[in-house]
């Protein structure tokens, strides 16, 4: 099963590579990470996808993680009201006679062309994971040249009402 | 000679370089064994050390690896941090089997490296390792210094996170220019971490759980790892097991946090404990672990690992808490903490007496057995002719293979923090060193090392810190002329084939002995035991005692490899 996983962390040297090693040493499956800064000086927030195989494993995870001496605070938000996004820069094979057409497609899913040249687009998008990936696919035909993903982050919302499983719509819980 | 105090307030006004400051930090940690080798990257640390008259002792053991197995020794019997201090690159690589056995075992330990200056850093340089690429896994946690003026913060934190919660390894990478260059002199060494709040004490509706449990039982067994003994709770586990009358098993690490003579005791658990231990576990309804992380050599097959009990665990690290065994009850506390708890709560007593019965008549019924003949020593009997002779009181350090399970389970330890073994890492060459800082931890006490003649070799070269320091252990060698342990699986799960494990030819262990001018003694047949055990205990200095076994002999009973503790073999002659 796949779980998101919020994680604040003291931002101190070697701390990715704390986390990941740790990761690898147990055999946990990552899916992604994303790291930045957080609100608060010194910390930083990472937001791990990842996919596990039971809730024992899901615990061992979140423990593992919690036992890291610079690990402040783990939460499993995948069933919290949260909103999860990740964002992708898609290039595409795009000649001037399907360029109209492609536009068509950017426009529903709020994509931005971010770069063009004669043979291709490069159109970023923001969203869900399974937005992102039903963009990719219509796009597809066209003939795609690269893809960059980001990886999903995340946030509780201002407000937790019931679960907001929309967010996580393409995970199996 | 300590640094005096009127000194140190001084350092705080002056420029100073980072090795003193390390070393004012090392004594206001009230370090007082280092336990290192010097190199090109440690030398201004290893100059500061002289030049403040060396305000803790240094132990100049003939190999990094010798150093850190001594530094753990040290932590097991006196419950203090070990220290240990290396060069960079190979200094540092050299340490690494200690790192991993100590993580393993959860040994308290601080260990300093050097590291090439900053400014080369990265650049492969000479005697550069990427330490804490390497040590990331295997430490607790670990530091490289950035600037000297962190340095008094650092060591504070690294004490603190290796001898609180969970004990472990800690590492503190420090580069060259960082110990060499003056620094504007910090004393502020205040703790910055938000993220470590080791969970101490228990709670108290967890704890009534298990009261609950433990009142309505009809066949429970407390089962006392290390983590008793890192809480240093024995005393009160006693005294818990006795007010219940509640059986003991004990693991590995566990021996000594419960008297092996009591009648309580059913032993060892697991893979060479007794049958008695492991068919309490099999049959028991409720399964109290105190401080035991449920190893694989515990449990055999998990699937029939105590498959009809409630399982109430007791650790100090969450992580461990149902990681291996499903478990009903649990509780994140300090062993001691619980214990003390749980001795100030009301308990009904439970109603047990037909199952005490039945393990006393068990115990009576399949002790450990061995075989006795006129031509050579039987290393069990050897081992029991120890413990009479010592008391039951001698500090036990031993390497890894069968003399460390004969130890096991024939030394019968009466008192706490005196075994001090390899378990989790299972590393040969941990014995002899590890005996060195027992005895310096502990200089009053009869310190006894039980060496195989193989793991013997592995860090024999620190028989020349014991001789130039007349440590007076005691090295016994119990000399099968093989790979005992490998060899034993070899005739049990590899039909017969010795491949690799015969000694074809063996040092001649006395000479060895005198050349490091220690006192050495041969003996062959169990007639000359009591006398040369006698002679040995009564001389004041260290002596090597070669101890000829039979080559065949073997470790009994035993849960084979993927086997259930229900599936002992070797329980009878
Ligand atoms: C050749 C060989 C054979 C072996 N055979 C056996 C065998 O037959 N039986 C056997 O049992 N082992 C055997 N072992 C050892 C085995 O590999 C493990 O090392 C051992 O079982 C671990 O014991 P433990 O869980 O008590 O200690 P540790 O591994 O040290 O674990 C200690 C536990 O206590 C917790 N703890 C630490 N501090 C505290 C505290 N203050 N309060 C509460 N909890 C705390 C820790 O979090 C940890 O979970 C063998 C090893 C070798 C090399
Ligand atoms: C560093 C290391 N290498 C290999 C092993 C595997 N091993 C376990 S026991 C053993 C045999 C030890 O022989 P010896 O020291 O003579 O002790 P004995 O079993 O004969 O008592 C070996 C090779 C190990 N535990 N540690
Ligand atoms: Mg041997």
């Amino acid at each position: 099963m796949k779980r998101i996983i919020s994680c604040t962390v003291q931002n101190r040297g070697g701390v990715l590579n704390r986390i990941t090693g740790m990761f690898s040493k147990r055999h946990f499956n990552i899916e992604s990470i994303t790291v930045g800064e957080s609100e608060a000086e010194g910390l930083a927030k990472m937001t791990f996808v990842v996919n596990v195989e039971d809730e024992n494993k899901l615990e061992q995870l979140t423990k593992q993680l919690h036992k890291q001496i610079d690990v402040v605070k783990v939460s499993d938000i995948t069933e919290k009201s949260i909103v999860a996004r990740e964002l992708a820069l898609v290039k595409v094979a795009a000649g001037s006679q399907v360029r109209a057409e492609i536009q068509g497609i950017i426009a529903p899913f709020r994509g931005t062309v971010v770069d063009v040249s004669k043979e291709t687009m490069t159109i970023q998008v923001t969203g869900k994971t399974d937005k992102v990936d039903a963009f990719i696919t219509l796009l597809k035909p066209y003939g795609i040249k690269e893809i960059a993903r980001t990886g999903v982050t995340a946030l509780l919302r201002g407000q937790q009402v019931k679960p907001h499983l929309a967010e996580v719509s393409t995970f199996t819980i | 000679m300590a640094v005096k105090a009127s000194q140190r307030s001084e350092v705080g006004k002056e420029f100073v370089t980072g090795a003193d400051l390390l070393i004012e930090a090392l004594v206001e940690a009230e370090v007082e064994k280092v336990f290192g080798y010097p190199g090109g990257a440690v030398l201004p640390i290893y100059d500061a050390m002289f030049r403040h008259d060396f305000p803790f002792e240094h132990i100049l053991c003939r190999h990094e690896q010798g150093s850190i197995h001594a530094a753990e020794g040290y932590a097991r019997v006196t419950g203090k941090p070990g220290v240990v201090l290396a060069t960079s690159g190979p200094g540092a690589t050299n340490l690494i089997t200690g790192i991993t056995d100590a993580m393993m075992d959860s040994l308290p330990l601080v260990i300093i490296t050097g590291q090439v200056a900053q400014g080369v850093i990265g650049t492969d340089a000479f005697q550069e390792a990427d330490v804490m690429g390497l040590t990331t896994p295997i430490t607790k946690y670990n530091y490289q210094v950035h600037d000297a003026r962190e340095l008094p913060r650092i060591i504070n934190e690294a004490f603190y996170i290796a001898t609180t919660g969970r004990p472990g390894p800690v590492l503190i990478d420090i580069p060259k220019n960082i110990s060499a260059e003056m620094t504007f002199a910090n004393t502020d060494n205040t703790i910055n971490l938000p993220g470590y709040q080791p969970t101490v004490e228990p709670n108290v509706m967890q704890l009534q759980k298990l009261v609950h449990l433990l009142e309505e039982a009809e066949r429970p067994i407390l089962l006392a790892g290390a983590g008793v003994l890192l809480a240093d709770g024995a005393d009160l586990l006693l005294q818990f097991a006795e007010r219940h009358e509640l059986p003991v098993v004990n693991t590995l690490l566990g021996l000594g946090s419960f008297p092996g003579e009591h009648e309580l005791f059913l032993g060892m658990g697991g893979m060479h404990g007794t049958y008695t231990a492991n068919m309490a576990i099999y049959e028991a309804d409720l399964l109290i672990n105190i401080g035991a992380r449920f190893d694989d050599r515990l449990t055999g097959k998990v699937a029939n690992f105590a498959p009809g009990a409630k399982v109430v665990h007791i650790d100090i690290d969450p992580a461990e808490i149902g990681k291996i065994i499903r478990t009903e009850v649990p509780i994140v506390a300090d062993a001691k903490k619980a214990l003390q708890a749980l001795l100030e709560m009301d308990v009904k007593k439970p109603q047990i007496s037909e199952w005490l019965t039945k393990l006393m008549a068990s115990k009576v019924n399949n002790p450990y057995w061995y075989n006795r003949n006129d031509e050579t020593i039987s290393p069990q009997w050897l081992i029991e002719q120890m413990h009479e002779a010592s008391d039951g009181k001698a500090i036990i350090t031993t390497d890894v293979g069968q003399h460390q399970m004969w130890a096991a389970q024939f030394y019968l330890f009466n008192n706490p923090h005196n075994w001090v073994t390899s378990g989790g890492l299972g590393t040969m060459g941990f014995g002899l060193p590890a005996a060195i800082g027992a005895q310096l931890g502990r200089p009053d006490d009869l310190v006894i090392s039980i060496v195989g003649d193989g793991g013997f070799q592995m860090t024999i070269q620190e028989l020349a810190v014991i001789s130039e320091r007349k440590l007076p252990i005691k090295i016994f060698i119990i000399n099968n002329e093989a790979l005992g342990m490998v060899r034993q699986w070899q005739e049990e799960f590899h039909g017969e084939r010795y491949s690799s494990s015969l000694f074809t030819q063996n040092p001649d262990f006395l000479k060895l002995a005198e050349g490091y001018g220690i006192k050495s003694v041969l003996v062959h047949k169990e007639k000359d035991v009591p006398a040369v055990l006698e002679e040995v205990f009564d001389y004041d200095g260290p002596v090597l005692v070669d101890f000829r076994i039979d080559w065949k002999e073997k470790v009994m009973p035993m849960v084979a490899p993927g086997k259930g503790i229900n599936e002992m073999v070797g329980v009878k002659p």
